[in-house]
């Protein structure tokens, strides 16, 4: 049984995290894109947005390419570059650790934000609170892996999780396997983070894909629409 | 030379008598939705004051509009598009809600459901957003409303720059003006330059500067980047909205709904061709008091053979070209000279101008007016002070607006003298470098105001050749959530509905 659950928490669920993020940000693009926005609510309250809403994404920005390059760059590459694992889990401990501090205030701004300013938790969606929620517990999670991490020093847990993840993206077998005897915070953080693939496309987080890196490749300032195609 | 053709208006500010018709009527076309109770497309604001939202004419502030590098380029006043983006995550020049004022509604039902009391029931305000009690409303539409408030605080007007104010404050010396604002649809929008998704475009047929509102993500550097605040992010739905100039009546020939119900007919709106090759060169002169002239300087002459030609070349319809033969702002900008743009200063090349008002003169006697016939009072004796306009309409350069209201003031001794005094004099035209028969043109334009002078609009878009299949099964006009009525902006995603903030009982 204890296998099973293991083999389906992180053998197939990814799988079926990323079908529905997959399709269903296709589908909210296609048939409600009116909804796809960031859902700022500076406009109603700027006190502790400010300061909480620039930790929190600086923050959470460092997390996740530290996690995209940390995970998914074959570990030959660093071996080739002549980092050691060792090596490179300090580094992960203490950018992620420092990257997690600042998010950690970011989100503890936002957060006494949402539950208790008036005009803040009168506007939000269910969906609004509890994406925040989610990702604040998933945010500890992280963090305490640290500790667990202290342990063992020498990155070959870590090297187990880089495998993972390049064995679920290449969709190649016994991935699960890698994963089933680490410890359980990982195990939670791990599920937590596919989870938030799952729910993606059913919040706000949406407006993450659409971030307008590419304004600054527009050529002039201006834009202009032609209504029509023009008769000849 | 690339010939575009825009539709324009002018507001002919001494006829305005301030009664909020365009306001309202707009509002109930367009904003009576949750999430944009508090934005008026259109409002019209007692002179001088600090306006709504607080203060916008302070670009200082408010950081909207262009600003003039020393290499003689122009970068929008928050940043390059480095310094755009580094403001998405909070944007430091953003106003809050309570700049323009946190939207309210009053108990009305107390009124009838209130128990038998000794004192008569009163319904009490609310928010909108928040449905709690407000105590004491702090703000509302239109909070200046002829010179409500104290002077310390209207007098933050940015317009009394070089203006000795102080005097200003005194009873016998005020002085006021109604200035209805709405969007401009400028030639060199900063709204459409800071929108990082590009959902803010220029219409290429008309000129209308309308927001994409499936491809806008709420960024909100819209709202900082236009000067005029007329910009306004609909907390509900989390996108940018804004005046679209009526464009599904323009479209079919009609004037938008503020002209339309103006009872001082005090908007016109015509086309206007420009040449859309040098609107980078014209916003950016180097001299402010310069703007207006090289604003000028763009707009072409629909009665020139070799425009006419172009605009052909360009697309622009053999109709569009009539109207703009007829344009009633062709004639006030250009022929007469006597509108303006508002706050030219800006850089954005705004396409909605304003006739200067008149205003009572100061002292009779120093103006030396009366008794003798024919006479002119000098302008400058008017009560609103010049510099007051021209910081207004012209950057700060007094001149224009001078010769302006002069030729108001011959255009009303000129009439005077020929319907009533009965003995025309025919002087007075000459005076202000004008002809009667021009005076005759002019006070049927601004006096008479006759409906199919004022709006000259192209009355189809025939011309555009439409794919209609694309409409086909279409709704119309929409705010992107479907056909009827507006719905929730997620509400399609179930479990995570957003839940509209109910009005508690």
């Amino acid at each position: 049984m204890a296998n099973f659950l293991n083999q389906f928490f992180f053998g197939f669920y990814p799988y079926i995290c990323l079908t529905v993020f997959i399709v269903g940000c296709v589908l909210r693009f296609e048939y409600g894109q009116y909804s796809w926005r960031s859902g700022s609510s500076q406009l109603l309250r700027r006190k502790q947005l400010v300061l909480g809403s620039i930790l929190f994404h600086v923050g959470i920005l460092i997390i996740f390419f530290g996690h995209l390059v940390g995970l998914l760059t074959p570990i030959w590459i660093f071996d080739a570059m002549g980092v050691s694992h060792g090596a490179k889990q300090l580094l992960a401990i203490v950018a992620g650790g420092f990257a997690g501090l600042m998010c950690l205030v970011g989100m503890l701004l936002l957060i006494h934000r949402r539950l208790f300013d008036a005009r803040i938790r009168a506007t939000s969606s269910f969906g609004d609170t509890s994406i925040l929620l989610i990702l604040f517990v998933q945010l500890l999670l992280g963090l305490s892996t640290i500790f667990v991490s202290l342990q063992h020093l020498d990155g070959h847990e870590m090297v187990k999780f880089m495998e993972w993840a390049q064995r679920i993206l290449t969709f190649r077998g016994g991935a699960a396997e890698l994963v089933a005897a680490v410890h359980p915070i990982f195990k939670a953080h791990l599920f937590l983070g596919m989870t938030i693939f799952l729910i993606f496309p059913f919040t706000r987080l949406v407006h993450i894909l659409s971030a307008p890196v590419w304004y600054l490749n527009r050529r002039g300032y201006q834009l202009v629409r032609t209504k029509t195609t023009r008769a000849s | 030379m690339k010939v575009r053709a825009q539709i324009s208006m002018v507001l002919n500010l001494d006829k305005c008598i301030g009664c909020h018709t365009c306001s309202v009527t707009c509002k109930n076309v367009w904003t009576t939705r949750e999430g944009v109770e508090y934005a008026w497309f259109n409002n019209v604001e007692t002179k001088p004051g600090i306006g709504y939202p607080d203060d916008w004419e302070s670009q200082a502030r408010w950081k909207g509009g262009w600003e003039r590098k020393k290499n003689g380029k122009l970068q929008p006043k928050m940043g390059g598009k480095l310094g755009v983006l580094s403001k998405i995550f909070a944007n430091p020049h953003l106003p809050e809600i309570d700049d323009y004022y946190e939207p309210f509604t009053f108990d009305y039902e107390h009124l009838q459901k209130a128990p038998e009391m000794k004192t008569a029931p009163t319904a009490r305000p609310r928010s909108l957003i928040t449905g709690e009690r407000i105590e004491k409303i702090s703000k509302g539409p239109n909070w200046e409303e002829i010179l409500g408030g104290e002077f310390s605080k209207r007098s933050k007007d940015y317009n009394f720059e070089k203006v000795e104010k102080e005097i200003y404050g005194q009873f016998e010396n005020t002085f006021m003006m109604y200035l209805p604002r709405l969007c401009e649809h400028c030639l060199n929008p900063a709204c459409v330059a800071v929108c990082p998704s590009g959902a803010i475009y220029k219409r290429e047929e008309d000129g209308v500067v309308l927001i994409d509102q499936d491809k806008c993500r709420g960024w909100r550097m819209c709202v900082s980047g236009c000067p005029y605040k007329k910009i306004y992010y609909n907390w509900n739905t989390g996108k940018s909205e804004k005046c679209t100039l009526c464009y599904p009546r323009l479209e079919a020939g009609q004037p938008t709904v503020c002209s339309e119900t103006c009872v001082g007919r005090i908007r016109y709106l015509g086309v206007v061709l420009y040449d859309a090759d040098r609107i980078e060169e014209a916003a950016s002169v180097e001299q402010e008091t310069d703007l207006y002239q090289s604003h000028l300087d763009i707009f072409l002459d629909p009665n020139d053979p070799e425009v006419q030609e172009q605009a052909r070349e360009d697309g622009v319809p053999e109709a569009w070209l009539e109207a703009a033969r007829n344009s009633p702002i062709w004639k006030m900008a250009m022929e007469w000279k006597i509108a303006f743009p508002l706050h030219p200063e800006y850089r954005t090349l705004p396409m909605v101008w304003y006739v200067p008002p008149l205003s009572p003169i100061q002292s009779m006697a120093q103006a030396g007016a009366f008794g003798e016939k024919g006479a002119m009072p000098n302008v400058r004796n008017l009560r609103i002070p010049m510099q007051y306009l021209a910081n207004l309409l012209t950057a700060g350069d007094e001149e224009p607006v001078v010769k302006a209201l002069e030729k108001l003031i011959a255009m009303r001794s000129y009439m005077r003298s020929k319907s009533y005094e009965g003995e025309v004099d025919e002087t007075i035209p000459g005076r202000v470098g004008m002809t009667g028969q021009e005076i005759d043109e002019m006070y049927q334009l601004m006096a008479i105001a006759n409906y199919e002078d004022r709006f000259v609009i192209p009355t189809s878009h025939r011309e555009y050749a439409e794919n209609a299949y694309d409409l086909k099964g279409g709704c119309g006009f929409s705010f992107g959530e479907g056909c009827g009525e507006p719905k929730h902006a997620v509400e399609w995603t179930g479990l995570f509905a957003k839940t509209p903030s109910k009005e508690k009982a």
